[in-house]
């Protein structure tokens, strides 16, 4: 696992559970606007009773069903609360567990509010959904394989301007899907920074 | 008395005459005839129910209704639990009424109020419970789109819960539409007698539209453009995205709404995309077909638009 910086930490959301938790009832699927507005408010409240920086880890393992409208309660808004310069905290956001009728619901919420994620999907690996431009999508993906690497690196890696990939990672970085460079100058890729990742 | 024959098949293709009957005089008592249908399916069921419901609002006494004297017709009914909603609504005459028995059934989901979120999550669960092996082992679905199957169902309820601001009703059955298309199809059908795509777009979009805001003109906004009564830039995307779905899977889906219907209309189908002048029915109903897959297809995944 690469070192990330200190203030850094990995804090997992099994999402299944928490809509149980956070809306009271037994629901074993993420449909509607109301459960996605729980499910929301819950990861929010425990990211500040946390009181740190972290990587939240959206799990959907136990997912069954995904409807747009939780998607994009859940999810989409749920990233558009950490961007702007009055965000509660620093939150990133990466998906795990994400099967293929989780993805076609997460694109398109995502794609619709022109947002990223940064997704571990299944028999597939990682990779990023969303609205991605193309120099965004080199730069995340190179970023990705490394785990870390400065602005020079990654712009040798996807051949392209480093005034155009600082561009691209400020932009991920906006959007919560990558760690934008610490005082070193070193970008973060999000699961790198997982225990159990390789870094 | 207003006298309305019930068509010998009681589904969406046939449902105008139904609808004619909300043309009765104020005070004027409606005898709905069932005495020879035939067939029937969600579509023709909840459509009944709606209409009786519209009618019943306007009249001072209930409408009547002489249920089908076929033996095969009155057990469907049954078993899609038309009479515990009917009875509040009609007064009952003759058929086969029966009750709806326990044990095994065939029936994708009976007749199911939704009235709230709540409502959605048992439709869903009901469905996710039934509806897998039906979808994937006799509609050959592969088990990822058996589960976009729910993701339209809870779409398509919630739009009552959203926009209808009353409740509704939402059924889904398979059939064998060997003659009509060679292969089984799932046929879901939602309905409400809420405010309708009209009233719900006029405040944020009528004024666009300079020669008339009409129900044609609000079911294009929503259907084609994704156009919401919501300013949430994230709203208006569940027909969107049921459409694509539909679209897909070689389907088609209809929204009556008011006095007008528009459809997407796959190859095997001829009904006109919009259709204007309809009987007025407050709120909103909706019919979708879903064709099964032949074995090809279940196993390669099919293009945008393509029939199946």
């Amino acid at each position: 696992m690469s070192q990330a910086p200190a203030h850094l930490v990995p804090f997992s959301f099994d999402l299944s559970s928490l809509v149980k938790r956070s809306v009271a009832s037994l629901y074993s699927h993420l449909i509607t606007r109301p459960t996605g507005r729980a499910l929301r408010m819950g990861i929010e409240s425990q990211i500040a009773e946390l009181g740190a920086s972290c990587i939240s880890v959206l799990d959907f393992t136990q997912v069954v069903v995904l409807d747009y409208s939780c998607a994009d309660e859940a999810v989409a808004k749920l990233i558009q609360r950490f961007q702007p310069q009055d965000r509660p905290a620093e939150a990133y956001f990466l998906a795990r567990g994400v099967a293929d009728q989780h993805r076609e619901p997460l694109e398109a919420v995502l794609i619709r509010h022109g947002l990223v994620l940064s997704a571990d999907v299944e028999d597939v690996g990682y990779m990023l959904l969303g609205a991605p431009s193309l120099v965004e999508q080199l730069c995340w993906a190179a970023l990705e394989r490394a785990g870390t690497a400065t602005l020079s690196e990654l712009a040798s890696t996807v051949q392209h301007a480093e005034e155009e990939v600082a561009s691209a990672l400020e932009s991920l970085a906006y959007r919560r899907a990558l760690i934008p460079a610490d005082a070193s100058g070193t970008y973060y890729a999000l699961s790198a920074l997982l225990p159990g990742n390789p870094g | 008395m207003k006298l309305i024959t019930l068509p010998l098949s009681l589904d969406e293709r046939y449902f105008e005459p139904i609808a004619r009957a909300v043309l009765a005089e104020p005070g004027e008592r409606v005898l709905f005839d069932g005495t020879h249908v035939r067939w029937v399916d969600p579509y023709g069921l909840i459509g009944l129910l709606a209409v009786g419901r519209a009618v019943r609002e306007r009249a001072e006494e209930l409408p009547l209704l002489k249920l089908p004297e076929s033996p095969d017709v009155g057990s469907y009914m049954a078993r899609m639990g038309f009479f515990e909603h009917a009875e509040p609504l009609f007064e009952l005459h003759g058929g086969q009424r029966r009750g709806r028995h326990d044990g095994v059934s065939d029936v994708l989901l009976e007749i199911t109020a939704v009235n709230s979120h709540a409502d959605v999550h048992s439709v869903v669960d009901l469905v996710n419970q039934r509806g897998m092996r039906i979808l994937t082992t006799q509609l050959n679905y592969p088990v990822r789109e058996a589960f976009q199957f729910s993701v339209i169902l809870s779409e398509v309820c919630q739009n009552i819960i959203e926009h209808a601001e009353t409740g509704g009703w939402v059924a889904t059955q398979t059939y064998n539409w060997q003659k009509r298309l060679g292969r089984k199809v799932v046929v879901i059908a939602v309905m409400d007698l809420g405010v309708g795509f009209r009233q719900s777009l006029a405040p944020s979009h009528a004024a666009r539209y300079p020669e008339a805001w009409t129900d044609a003109s609000a079911l294009e906004a929503a259907f084609m453009h994704g156009q919401t009564r919501f300013r949430d830039p994230g709203r208006g995307q569940g027909i969107q995205q049921i459409r694509k779905l539909v679209a897909r899977w070689g389907g088609r889906i209809s929204i009556r709404s008011g006095s007008a219907r528009i459809a997407d209309v796959p190859p095997w189908d001829d009904s006109p995309r919009l259709e204007q002048d309809l009987p007025y029915l407050p709120g909103a109903q909706i019919g979708i077909v879903l064709p099964a897959r032949v074995e090809a297809e279940a196993r390669a995944p099919a293009p945008a638009g393509a029939r199946s």
